[in-house]
């Protein structure tokens, strides 16, 4: 079942795709797909319906071509709805039709599921169907290659462990700070992601620095060093396996306890909440995000800050916050600290996305959408009366960064990390 | 037998036996499909997440009423016009305590069975037109979503055309609605009624784990 198009357009396999969505379809998204009533009051809280107001890209609208395939293939009763005609099968119309939907239009942020009145966790089903998409051979070009690049290279930017080293070679002198790489035994595995590599080194520096001066016996590793992991978002399983075992691997090497994930919210997510599942066993380490882990040193005494009075504002990573369970730990971060912090409305927990996770920001024909989507950031931030917004996650900085330029805007953003490790207070060591 | 005798009969034992079975099946047969184990380490309890979860999404939450005060007000309505009606309805608790339980309890008085109808049928009304208006609920309906709602509306309005119990003919019209809409029940979207617990329980136990219920 290949449908081969006139054009020069990849022939798309349908028959992988029904395949893959019937693997994929486990009790819990069958019990979603069968409790949906089609209210849409998930749109009201979508940010990509919010600024297009396009009926189309209602969050449950993704659902079909799952439902499609399930309620022919794997319902209760899909014989009887068979034999009255009721359930057509997918077609390669409707995996053209839908991809922009599954890839473009979803960020994963998981807005939806707190409004929806049967929970139903949409951005998880939305990760299944991009493996079905990308098994029919179907998904955006360019998020598929920075997939390929990562299994390729190392990294979705193409770092390359020969880069990584120079990179780093580059930070030390630079910014006359060690940074661990290689260490034959550490008790953390530190990773970075590529955005930070080769547009926010700064940050790398900033977790050197805060690491180094707790004491922390870390390192980073070139046998696997990037966190992001594009095989995850670009519904590449294999991909996404690949990226995990390196990482995994680089642990068992050094004999790390404890891996941390620096500033990006999804590399967070996959590896903490998907990445033993993908692994196929318990993953021999604890993950932590930066945010928690400067947490726990924090608590423990060990991080100390001087007081900064600007004006800020703290913009919530989707997978850090509502879907990782790391909202408080920012919190914890800037409290007694930012003397000029307001949170923004909504915050937290129920914070809007900025618009380019879920691989998005990838996606370069949706560029225009991601910057109509900033326009809420800028607006919750205006509210607040902060001169800047500080986050966690490179990825979102990068999206911001770049509607920022797009639009023209003149706040600032900042990093957490970064502005931890300008205000490290030495002497309270 | 007389068309009463049949639809008092055989008719509702043919429906009811539709709507459990059909139920029942329904249910193991979308927890027979299974779920790989969740190999992760858990931050938080995945049970208390499920309970919480079941709980939270009856009430809205997370600062949107605003964006969902439509649907909230007339769910509401609806739903808890629906369940009064046909738990509380003095007719109802005479049939069930006679046919299915033993034990009766006490019926709402009349002016609540009308202030329940009128916030069912006003709460029904007000979805079904945002069904058939809004751009977003039509993207997304199907048939299943009309004949369900169809199916609902006849069930309440010959109950009500019922209530007086002054003609034979129309008690039996409702019984026959309610029938019709027992037999489609587990074959359509109206088992959301069951559904939803699962669905908010997937999404609690999932999300519990990581330490926030969304």
């Amino acid at each position: 079942m290949t449908d081969v198009p006139a054009s020069d357009a990849p022939a798309i396999d349908v028959q992988a795709a029904v395949d893959k969505f019937n693997a994929l379809t486990g009790s819990h998204i069958a019990s979603y797909l069968d409790a949906c009533v089609h209210c849409g009051q998930c749109a009201q809280v979508c940010h990509f319906h919010e600024v297009t107001k396009d009926p189309r890209r209602t969050p449950a609208v993704k659902l079909k071509p799952i439902t499609k395939v399930y309620n022919r293939h794997k319902a209760p009763f899909s014989g009887l709805r068979k034999a009255f005609g009721l359930a057509p099968e997918l077609t390669a119309d409707d995996l053209r039709e839908w991809e922009e939907l599954i890839f473009d239009s979803c960020t994963m942020c998981g807005r939806c599921t707190v409004v929806c009145p049967m929970a139903i966790d949409i951005a998880s089903v939305v990760a299944i169907s991009r493996q079905a998409f990308a098994a029919a051979g179907l998904g955006p070009a360019d998020l598929m290659q920075a997939a390929e690049t990562s299994r390729d290279k190392g990294s979705p930017l193409g770092v390359t462990t020969d880069v990584l080293e120079d990179r780093i070679e580059w930070l030390e002198d630079e910014h006359e700070v060690e940074i661990a790489l290689d260490k034959p035994e550490a008790d953390i595995l530190l990773l970075v992601s590529s955005i930070e590599l080769m547009k926010y080194p700064d940050s790398i520096v900033a977790m050197a620095k805060l690491l180094n001066h707790a004491g922390a016996n870390w390192t980073l590793s070139t046998k696997g060093y990037e966190s992001t992991n594009f095989g995850f978002l670009s519904g590449k399983g294999d991909i996404a396996k690949i990226m995990i075992t390196r990482i995994t691997e680089a642990a068992e090497a050094v004999g790390a306890k404890t891996v941390v994930v620096p500033e990006c919210g999804h590399a967070f997510g996959v590896l903490r909440w998907a990445g033993a599942n993908i692994l196929g066993r318990p993953l021999p380490y604890e993950v932590t995000h930066i945010t928690e882990y400067l947490a726990g040193l924090k608590r423990a005494g060990k991080l100390a800050f001087k007081p900064m009075a600007d004006a800020i504002t703290y913009h919530d990573p989707c997978q850090i916050s509502r879907r990782g369970g790391a909202t408080e730990d920012a919190r914890y971060l800037l409290d007694g600290f930012a003397t000029g912090f307001t949170e923004m409305t909504p915050t937290g927990n129920y914070n809007w996305c900025c618009g380019g996770g879920g691989g998005v920001q990838a996606i370069g024909r949706a560029a225009n959408v991601r910057h109509e989507v900033f326009r809420i950031k800028m607006k919750q931030v205006e509210e607040t009366g902060a001169e800047a917004m500080v986050s966690a996650c490179s990825n979102c900085r990068l999206t911001m960064d770049e509607s920022k330029a797009a639009l023209g805007w003149d706040k600032q953003l900042m990093s957490l990390v970064e502005i931890l490790a300008d205000h490290l207070l030495v002497a309270e060591k | 037998m007389t068309m009463q005798q049949f639809i008092e009969g055989p008719l509702w034992t043919f429906a009811a036996t539709v709507f459990l079975v059909g139920v029942a099946w329904r249910i193991v047969a979308i927890m027979m499909i299974g779920k790989p184990k969740d190999l992760t380490v858990a931050k938080s309890s995945s049970m208390a997440g499920a309970a919480k979860s079941i709980a939270l999404h009856s009430v809205p939450h997370g600062g949107n009423l605003s964006r969902t005060i439509y649907h909230v007000i007339s769910g509401y309505a609806f739903h808890l016009g629906l369940f009064a009606l046909l738990f509380l309805a003095a007719p109802h608790v005479t049939f069930i305590s006679e046919r299915i339980v033993t034990v009766p309890w006490p019926a709402m008085p009349r002016w609540a069975f009308i202030i329940a109808a009128e916030a069912a049928f006003a709460g029904l009304i007000l979805l079904y037109l945002r069904r058939l208006t809004d751009p977003i609920m039509r993207q997304l309906s199907d048939w299943d979503d009309h004949v369900g709602t169809w199916l609902t509306f006849l069930a309440m309005l010959t109950g009500c055309l019922a209530l007086q119990e002054s003609h034979i003919g129309l008690r039996l019209f409702h019984m026959v609605t309610v029938q019709v809409w027992m037999i489609y029940f587990p074959f359509s979207r109206l088992m959301h009624a069951f559904t939803f617990a699962m669905a908010r329980k997937h999404t609690g136990a999932t999300y519990g784990r990581r330490g926030f219920t969304p």
